[in-house]
């Protein structure tokens, strides 16, 4: 379901620019609001969250998708976690429809994917790898690091049990907009794909934005 | 188990757990003897278990959102843990995760084991993270898991519906192991399943010698993905087998 935001961007009190092919990790307090915009469209943000308290209870999807019977993500979509806690609810979302079945590529997943001499491609995975390897104090390693949200990605489900990589319903100043329940750490990788018609073999910038707890 | 020739097989009853070190040639295939069982699944590597089955990259490498003949089971390292070999079901869930102690209390009210013994409702998390825990494995380590057995379909909004008619007695899943793999097994319902009684039901396990899987092997073939996979994994096999590793 789409819904606009009232939030204006000048009353951020935070803003950051993602490149291609970088990540982003960072805190949000409990009711801080994060905005993620899909800057020139098609992008994807691969996105994971972390209980701040407790790393082992982090996102998951299947939790996630089987508590609110239904595949895709959008505004209303509580975000869970292993333990069945609420880290982030999706507020607004100018988008429609984000995808949690398709995971993060991956350097070891690009040569089934798309051919064995991809193996040296930048990916996903490494983005996350080197995020929390440069962020060790947080305590995430690689056992972490699993089955993430895409957001702006477009995978349908068919009912014969098919899984599609369609054309992305998002499009440039796109963004999806989520207030976190609890005290999360947000791990993000700006998708560096460039075997993947998804994103027209040309990723792109994401832009993050933050606001407090009190703006409402 | 007579080496050459014969398999063997081992009961695990409804609502228990139970784990397996599978050796690549190896066959494993799982019976719902009464039908309407339910087997949860996850797979590491022995050697380095932080590889483990992925269930986004098995959904996306092969463009399918349910399990079934002809598909691979990947690992987060584009290798192949195992190949389905034969299905009699036609599908298995793997997006729809566990069933917790809060959410079997809810459904089926809390059986503790001090007043029903072994017949308590044990469920899919707890039964996971004891058997991990037996590989120094724990809350970390687990993922997104396999629901063998069990039949989730998504409607064109998305809306996921479970089929409880899905399942019969006698229906079974073979699983050729194309690498070395550590498997944590429970029998506890899907946590879909919508069933007045807390849903009790055994599963056969067979184990036995696999046939190789020659070049015009099915699961090798189902698409072009996975001659990569059995690529990766025996190349794998290879340097394992030569003395060395390959990461």
């Amino acid at each position: 379901m789409r819904r606009e935001s009232h939030l204006l961007p000048a009353e951020a009190t935070y803003r950051h620019t993602i490149p291609a092919g970088d990540y982003w990790i960072d805190s949000l307090k409990k009711h801080q609001v994060l905005r993620i915009v899909d800057v020139e469209g098609n992008q994807s943000a691969d996105t994971l969250f972390f209980n701040a308290e407790d790393i082992a209870d982090r996102y998951s999807a299947v939790d996630t998708i089987r508590e609110q019977g239904n595949v895709y993500l959008s505004c209303g979509s509580r975000l869970l976690s292993t333990a069945g806690n609420v880290l982030a609810e999706i507020i607004a979302d100018t988008v429609g429809r984000h995808d949690t079945l398709g995971g993060a590529c991956a350097a070891e997943s690009n040569t089934v994917r798309y051919a064995l001499e991809k193996r040296t491609m930048h990916s996903c995975r490494d983005s996350y790898l080197l995020a929390v390897q440069k962020h060790d104090h947080l305590g995430i390693a690689k056992r972490d690091l699993t089955h993430n949200i895409n957001f702006f990605m477009n995978v349908p489900v068919t009912q014969d049990g098919g899984l599609k990589f369609a054309d992305g319903l998002s499009g440039p100043g796109k963004y999806v907009e989520m207030r976190a329940a609890i005290d999360i750490i947000v791990l993000i990788s700006n998708c560096p794909q460039l075997n993947n018609p998804c994103n027209a073999y040309n990723p792109t910038p994401l832009e993050v934005l933050i606001w407090n707890a009190d703006v409402r | 188990m007579n080496a050459r020739t014969s398999s063997h097989d081992i009961l695990i009853e409804g609502g228990k757990h139970w784990s397996l070190t599978m050796r690549a040639g190896m066959q494993l295939r799982l019976i719902d003897t009464e039908g309407g069982a339910n087997v949860g699944m996850l797979l590491y590597n022995p050697q380095n278990a932080l590889e483990r089955y992925n269930a986004p990259d098995t959904l996306k490498c092969q463009h399918t959102f349910k399990l079934t003949r002809g598909h691979c089971l990947y690992s987060d390292m584009g290798r192949i843990f195992c190949s389905i070999t034969d299905d009699s079901a036609g599908w298995h869930d793997t997006v729809c995760g566990n069933s917790t102690q809060q959410l079997v209390e809810q459904r089926w009210g809390a059986r503790r084991y001090q007043e029903y013994r072994n017949e308590w409702n044990q469920n899919g998390q707890d039964a996971f993270l004891v058997e991990a825990g037996k590989f120094g494995l724990g809350r970390r380590d687990l993922a997104a898991n396999v629901n063998w057995f069990s039949k989730v379909a998504a409607a064109e909004d998305g809306t996921l519906s479970f089929d409880p008619s899905q399942s019969r007695a006698g229906q079974f899943v073979e699983l050729r192991f194309e690498m070395d793999t550590l498997a944590l097994m429970h029998t506890c319902p899907h946590p879909l399943n919508l069933a007045p009684e807390y849903p009790r039901r055994p599963v056969l396990m067979r184990i036995a010698r696999a046939q190789p899987a020659t070049d015009e092997d099915f699961c090798r073939n189902s698409c072009p993905e996975n001659v990569r996979g059995f690529a990766n994994t025996e190349f794998y096999r290879v340097c394992a087998d030569l003395g060395g590793e390959a990461r």
